[in-house]
């Protein structure tokens, strides 16, 4: 690996390479003095390494990416739940009731975070194709907005996957009182929507659907199991919840799994949602 | 005591170790624990009375033993409806109340095991004002507990300082408003996130620890303070 001919050819492309990097100068220094002597399979997650921290791409993103991310997927949830509630899709009364309400927030977390990241804010129409999403996911649930099932199964999906979204990027806005709170406060009402959108799965005969989520993916749809990876976690702050002391014998793996939820990182959340159009 | 067992066990011990990743902190909080105590009361609590506890100096301890007072409290409460079942519950409604049960028992004993000897004492509740025979009166009464604990998390994940305790109580809070949520359909179905409980913003409201813990003291014979957190129980 020729890396400081990589780095003479992004010099070429981005001339402000050395102005990026230059706290890091020193680490440039010992990489290319140490080069011998470093594994030539390190090497590359090393340069790698460096090159994230020059071009911000690390792991601790601004409180405006943190906040764009969520409009992302707030732009999703908006458009999906505007959609089912124009579709011809024959819902109950109750059940399209519990629809207006979801849409109703969702379009309100839109325009909250927009008025919050003013100027900053991701236009809607950079997402899908000009705006519009394919709800199908490339036509993995191709009935998605012409049956009922397909709707609910997708709209779990989601809230699920938007409580677990909000859970991952916590820890980035840590101690800020104003934006950590109001992360929480929508992170909650995600979690109210997805317990909704369970109890309507179940009434409509989905018996092993819970309000809360029971190991890993519970939802029966195999094209979701990404959406549910590691909510079978048992093991909580270095405590494994199956040891502890329940009612009658230990905590069951059922309700160890259910008492908590768990997060995703960014990336494994835009992969889960780029087949919608999410950008 | 089996509880009791398996905070002995090596095992615990070692995971109490990992949780407490600032252990040091945690001793001179408990320290400080007791100094504020003693300073505010002018005698000496002694262990294990239904004299109330405080929460101790500010940190993540503090906040950690805020949420097991809560989640004391919410387990208690649900291991009493499941065991004085009120008439006309349906199958479905018996088994998720019990699935909720055994969440709170889980997250009861997770902060008790968590916390160690920096945990607060069991606490004392006292339910006389809630008619266990009545299921709109269970119902109202559920509702309120996971609202408020929502609306506890919420308020409180800003003052945690450490990452990971804040991720735990991410993992727990969006347990709580499925909970929540389930409740307030049995009440009022269409109700899980009603305007009631929320904002204009489609938001649920945050409360201060000196919000919450006079509601939760209602029901409790050991009233919680937090004199570091503008909230003495009187």
């Amino acid at each position: 690996m020729n890396l400081l001919g990589i780095i003479e050819e992004i010099e070429k492309a981005d001339p402000e390479f050395q102005d990026r990097i230059s706290p890091r100068r020193a680490a440039i220094k010992n990489i290319t003095s140490f080069g011998s002597k470093v594994a030539v399979a390190a090497m590359p997650f090393a340069f790698s390494t460096l090159l994230k921290k020059a071009y911000g791409q690390t792991a601790t993103p601004s409180v405006n990416d943190v906040l764009n991310y969520a409009l992302k997927l707030e732009f999703l949830e908006s458009a999906f739940y505007n959609a089912g509630v124009a579709s011809n899709i024959s819902f109950s009364a109750s059940e399209k009731a519990y629809l207006v309400t979801i849409q109703g927030h969702e379009n309100a977390h839109v325009s909250f975070l927009q008025s919050v990241l003013g100027s900053a804010a991701v236009a809607q129409s950079t997402q899908g194709t000009n705006g519009t999403y394919d709800f199908t996911a490339g036509g993995t649930f191709g009935n998605v907005l012409t049956n009922a099932d397909t709707y609910f199964a997708v709209a779990q999906a989601f809230e699920d996957t938007g409580v677990r979204a909000y859970k991952g990027q916590a820890g980035f806005l840590l101690g800020n009182k104003v934006v950590l709170t109001a992360a929480l406060d929508i992170h909650s009402v995600e979690a109210r929507h997805a317990s909704a959108i369970r109890q309507v799965r179940r009434a409509r005969g989905s018996a092993t659907t819970k309000p809360w989520i029971v190991g890993a993916n519970d939802t029966g749809i195999a094209a979701v199991n990404g959406n549910y990876a590691g909510e079978d976690n048992v093991v909580q702050g270095g405590v494994t919840i199956t040891n502890l002391a329940g009612v009658s014998g230990n905590v069951s793996l059922n309700a160890a799994t259910a008492c908590f939820d768990e997060p995703l990182t960014s990336a494994q959340v835009v992969a889960l949602v780029a087949p919608f159009g999410v950008k | 005591m089996k509880t009791e067992n398996q905070l002995e066990s090596a095992n615990v011990n070692m995971a109490r170790r990992s949780f407490l990743r600032y252990a040091g902190a945690g001793v001179a909080a408990v320290g400080v624990l007791t100094a504020a105590s003693c300073s505010k009361n002018h005698d000496y609590i002694p262990p294990n009375t239904t004299a109330g506890v405080d929460l101790g100096a500010t940190g993540d301890l503090a906040i950690l033993n805020y949420a097991y007072a809560l989640e004391q409290l919410e387990a208690a409460f649900y291991i009493n409806v499941a065991a004085h079942m009120y008439t006309g519950a349906s199958a479905d409604e018996i088994a998720l109340l019990t699935d909720i049960r055994d969440h709170e028992v889980a997250h009861r004993e997770f902060f008790k095991t968590a916390l160690g000897t920096n945990a607060i004492k069991a606490l004392t509740p006292n339910f006389s004002a809630i008619d266990f025979s009545s299921r709109a009166k269970v119902l109202a009464a559920a509702q309120a507990f996971e609202d408020t604990g929502v609306a506890a998390y919420n308020g409180a994940g800003y003052l945690i300082k450490d990452a990971g305790y804040l991720l735990l109580a991410g993992k727990i809070v969006s347990v709580e408003a499925r909970h929540a949520s389930y409740i307030r359909n049995l009440v009022n179905p269409g109700s899980f996130a009603d305007t009631t409980i929320l904002d204009a913003n489609g938001m649920d409201v945050a409360k201060t620890i000196a919000q919450v813990l006079p509601i939760a003291n209602t029901y409790l014979t050991t009233k919680v303070s937090a004199s570091n957190y503008g909230y003495v129980a009187s």
